[in-house]
């Protein structure tokens, strides 16, 4: 009796002791209703976030495949759709999910770049045909059902997120600490920041596609985020081995800093946060790697062909042409008209975006490969045209935009109205301790909207500031916003912090001179309303009502340039193909005449990466022209 | 009368999961039983290694199928102690809720279990309908009734679905108003009483060496609870008593069931009442779900399971996988040791309660 009291203390169940009608107390569920429900008489409705069957927004998705690299289960693959529609930034491929596999965990609704792929409430389905569980998820659902009437269920949001949003950006000096010097005035990143920075890549490649050059940048981030830069650089150096060196870029060093950086436009990340800074990355690895070691990693082993090819001029496409050549065997000469190789890169570019140093690095590896650089030799002048055709197998011409445009406005031939380039050339060859100082006035206006116009206005206000202690630079150019202008936003967003006051939507009308004077007072200008036609032809309307005027004593165009072909004899000139001021080229930028090539800012317009994609794909059309002569020589002998 | 092989599953209505014992018998008594795991093995511990951190997400609720949360919870709080990561406080009140429900759940289910081998029928099917509304509401938190994948390292994935708190003080008013009735129609029914009192006996020696924790260790009348001697989360924060019996028997473990569900309302109502709102998880490294690394280093995490201390060690080398997952399953010690050393001297019809209160789960022991 005393053991069952202390049971009953201790948790009151171990006893027998009960009501007598206690057993009754099961009946009552007789007059409740039964739990289990009867499909499909009866539906349950699965809660709001339920994990159900998928749905895909086609218009949303661009086929980025980060879906399938969470998929815990494999059970997510991309699957080629027929006709899609090609674009940038996007692939042709839609997830296909095998319900046999996947474990309904929402991780690839959390992960999906641009949010098209959602989870429904649906979750009732059979089938003895186990090929109907393989569904391309659409906005049907799996189910088949109108959209308007299918349940979402899990979605993602903020704290279920999965991407890495926000980008990491490099030190930076800001405006008034940069504005008195030329120093570089972005930093390389350290190493915590580039590997933090890297951990947000998610290696759907889509910036393969859109690169010029098709540089292997999910490759290379994945080797920082891993640490090794050797691997980095080699992917950046070397690319794609298998491919024929498909995504090398010789000039990695100066991509790194001032590319214009296409891939970062349609880098999937973008989609709902900041692009991945692949170009600060790229910096990072060139920049991290030190010079003597570079041989050692990328290192071409090949014998030499024999065969000579000349290139006219050291810019982008000459010197990417010359390494990828010089890579395969080749004996390869360029040609240089100034007293340092490099062109637009190391006469137009401005110091602080891109110093000597940055240039050199690439430079003398390009030169360690086996390339010749003969600087201060112009070919029209110093050499023939016609004696490189007599001494070389094939001629590679990347001559760039040299010439100036200029507005024609009246007042625009006096000596205070100057060109952007020949100016930013003489900066820098001051800059360099290697020319005298250019004139710097103390109010000056530039016309133009492109990266030349912010450029020269970013140069002159420095120089400015050095020797004035203040900026006075005005900018006007026609188009009407800073979204129309063709510089990078980011270049407007820099210029104006140090001081460039811009005036888009005017037009130059006349240079304003002081009365009884030969000295220039400023710029009068009208509004421009509209700058392009209805076919998007560059022709501009003005409203000759509104009238602003800029003051200044010194005006500089930088409204674009043109190339200069003097040094073509008329002979060659007039067998190639010209678009525009433009030359016709065949893919592996071969002209109509077999052994003369060209590439660059003559063929493609001027842009660095597209420049370099130009020499890659020239040295692939020697190869492949010079080989057929040899196997055609041998077979005729 | 010789001695007779019988075995015992790895199919068998009085057994969940895929476990075998085979008996040795002589006449009605077991005189050696030998435990067979492995049907239940897929090589979670193995396959952890070549996934990604989050990926191992989906993977690791599967190791304790009924009680899933309890694996996310030690995979999670493992990773946050190497990587030192501070989780904010609404998500480790969110996460004691879960844990909580996730024991009165498993208690219920762990009623309808015994209605199998004891031929109570009434109380499977009163606590395994009743689970289920504990699974809906586990459906509107996380979206899934039973692979629940809502706890994370750093967190949990989604804070409080609207009016969640209110259908959680329901659900919990419901349990409470239950507990009574499953005290009155079944515990203190007089079949229950003569199929479990006496039976699989166990005392507090036995247990501590082979290494029984949880209720079966309670029983034996020792307030051992992870809870409240190693505290994780807010434990420490919140009142509760552990329930303890002293007779160490089938019917004093399967007794103690309805006093913990009674101890986890009490703990999840204090919570409610403790929870600040703020963001309900934090990054553990830099980076997107696919290269999240974890800081070399190497850390065990454990909660109380309903069947005692539930641990996982999780080795990192650094790397964007872990190196190594250890997992300690709570019935690991019963299911094999016990079944050896224990389990002779038990009449054969007894086998099946033997599993059942001892709260021997197969995937866990197999992994």
């Amino acid at each position: 009796m005393s053991e069952k009291n202390e049971c009953n203390e201790n948790n009151g169940t171990k006893t027998l002791q009960k009501s007598f009608f206690a057993p009754l107390l099961g009946w009552k569920a007789l007059f409740e209703k039964p739990v289990t429900i009867r499909v499909p008489k009866e539906q349950r409705e699965a809660a709001p976030r339920y994990r159900g069957f998928h749905i895909n927004d086609w218009e949303k998705c661009i086929g980025c495949g980060t879906c399938s690299r969470i998929c815990p289960t494999d059970a997510i693959t991309m699957v080629e759709v027929p006709d899609m529609k090609q674009e940038y930034g996007m692939k042709p491929q839609r997830p296909t999910i095998d319900y046999g596999r996947c474990s309904f965990c929402g991780m690839c609704v959390d992960i999906c770049t641009t949010g098209s792929l959602r989870m429904t409430r649906e979750y009732i389905f059979y089938s003895h045909n186990p090929n109907d569980f393989y569904y391309t998820p659409t906005e049907k659902g799996f189910l088949k059902r109108e959209p308007s009437e299918i349940k979402v269920g899990w979605t993602r949001d903020e704290s279920s997120e999965l991407l890495d949003l926000d980008r990491i950006l490099p030190d930076t000096m800001e405006s008034p600490e940069r504005i008195d010097s030329f120093v570089e005035f972005v930093r390389t990143y350290s190493k915590e920041q580039a590997m933090a920075e890297a951990a947000r890549c998610v290696e759907c490649g889509i910036c393969v596609d859109r690169c010029p050059q098709h540089m292997q940048i999910p490759e290379y981030i994945k080797s920082i985020w891993r640490d090794n830069l050797k691997d980095a650089l080699k992917w950046l150096l070397k690319g794609d081995e298998n491919q024929d060196n498909l995504g090398a870029n010789p000039l990695s060093g100066v991509c790194g800093r001032v590319c214009t950086h296409r891939c970062e436009e349609v880098c999937t990340i973008s989609h709902r946060g900041e692009a991945v800074a692949i170009r600060w990355l790229k910096r990072y690895i060139v920049d991290n790697v030190p010079i003597e070691e570079w041989n050692d990693i990328v290192g071409f082993d090949v014998p030499e062909k024999g065969n000579k090819i000349a290139i006219v001029g050291s810019g982008p496409a000459g010197l990417s042409a010359g390494y990828f050549l010089a890579s395969m065997g080749y004996d390869v000469d360029i040609y240089e008209s100034m007293n340092r190789p490099g062109g637009v890169m190391r006469y137009g570019i401005p110091r602080y975006r891109l110093p000597d140093e940055a240039l050199d690095k690439d430079i003398a590896f390009i030169e360690s490969v086996g390339v010749k650089i003969l600087t201060g030799v112009a070919v029209g002048r110093d050499i023939s045209f016609d004696e490189l055709k007599n001494r070389y197998d094939a001629i590679f011409i990347s001559t760039g935009l040299t010439l100036g445009r200029s507005t024609r406005v009246p007042g625009s031939d006096h000596p205070d109205v100057v060109q952007a380039l020949p100016l930013l050339r003489e900066i820098r060859d001051y800059l360099r301790g290697e020319g005298p100082e250019p004139k710097i006035s103390k109010r000056v206006v530039v016309i133009g909207g492109g990266n030349v116009a912010m450029d020269i206005a970013r140069s002159l206000a420095r120089l400015q500031q050095i020797k004035y202690g203040e900026v006075n630079v005005t900018l006007t150019c026609l188009e009407r916003t800073y979204e129309e202008m063709p510089a990078d936003l980011e270049e407007i967003e820099e210029a104006m912090e140090e001081g460039v006051k811009i005036n888009p939507g005017w037009g130059p009308k006349e240079v304003v001179f002081f009365p009884d004077e030969d000295k220039i007072k400023g710029l009068k200008c009208v509004k421009c309303v509209e700058v392009f036609d209805e076919n998007k032809r560059f022709n501009p309307k003005f409203d000759e009502s509104q009238v602003s005027y800029f003051d200044g004593d010194m005006i500089i165009e930088a409204i674009g340039q043109a190339p200069d072909y003097s040094y073509l004899p008329e002979e060659w000139k007039s067998k190639i193909q010209f678009v525009g001021s433009r030359i016709l080229t065949n893919n592996l930028r071969q002209t109509q005449i077999p052994w003369l090539f060209a590439g660059g800012d003559i063929v493609n317009g001027p842009d660095i990466i597209h420049g370099i994609a130009d020499g890659y794909w020239a040295a692939r059309g020697i190869d492949e022209y010079l080989r057929n002569v040899s196997s055609n020589n041998s077979s005729a002998n | 009368m010789g001695e007779m092989k019988l075995f015992f599953g790895p199919n068998h209505p009085g057994l969940h999961g895929n476990f075998s014992v085979h008996m040795y018998v002589e006449g009605d008594t077991v005189i050696r039983a030998r435990p067979v795991p492995g049907f239940l093995h897929r090589g979670f511990e193995k396959l952890m290694e070549r996934r990604l951190w989050y990926q191992n997400l989906a993977l690791i609720p599967r190791i304790c199928v009924q009680e899933p949360d309890i694996n996310e919870a030690c995979y999670a709080m493992a990773i946050e102690k190497i990587a030192k990561v501070e989780v904010p406080e609404r998500a480790q009140w969110i996460r004691m809720i879960v844990l909580e429900l996730a024991r009165i759940a498993n208690h219920m289910w762990a009623f309808g279990g015994v209605g199998g081998p004891t031929g109570m029928y009434t109380s499977m099917y009163w606590s395994v309908s009743d689970r289920d509304k504990v699974l809906d509401l586990f459906e509107e938190l996380s979206g899934a009734r039973i692979y629940h994948m809502y706890i994370i390292p750093g967190g949990v994935r989604k804070d409080f679905p609207p009016n969640f708190e209110e259908k959680l003080v329901k659900l919990l008013d419901y349990i409470e108003g239950r507990l009574p009735e499953y005290e009155t129609f079944i515990l203190k029914n007089r079949i229950l009483h003569t199929r479990l009192r006496g039976i699989a006996t166990i005392d507090t020696e036995t247990c501590l060496r082979i290494g029984v924790t949880g209720i079966g260790l309670r029983a034996t009348g020792v307030p051992y609870d992870i809870r409240k001697v190693a505290p994780y989360l807010f434990y420490d924060k919140v009142e509760f008593d552990v329930p303890t019996a002293t007779e160490g028997d089938a019917l004093a473990r399967i007794s103690l069931k309805p006093q913990e569900i009674r101890q986890s309302i009490r703990i999840i109502r204090q919570v409610l009442e403790h929870m600040p709102s703020g963001p309900v998880n934090t990054k553990i490294a830099d980076g997107n779900g696919l290269r999240i690394r974890v800081p070399k280093g190497m850390a065990y995490a454990m909660v109380e399971s309903t069947r005692g201390e539930y641990g996982y060690l999780v080795v990192s080398d650094g790397e964007e996988k872990p190196y190594r997952v250890a997992v300690r399953g709570a019935s690991y010690p019963q299911g094999l040791y016990g079944v050896e050393h224990l389990m002779p001297g038990t009449r054969i019809d007894d086998v099946p309660i033997w599993l059942d209160t001892m709260g021997v789960c197969a995937p866990e022991i197999d992994r």
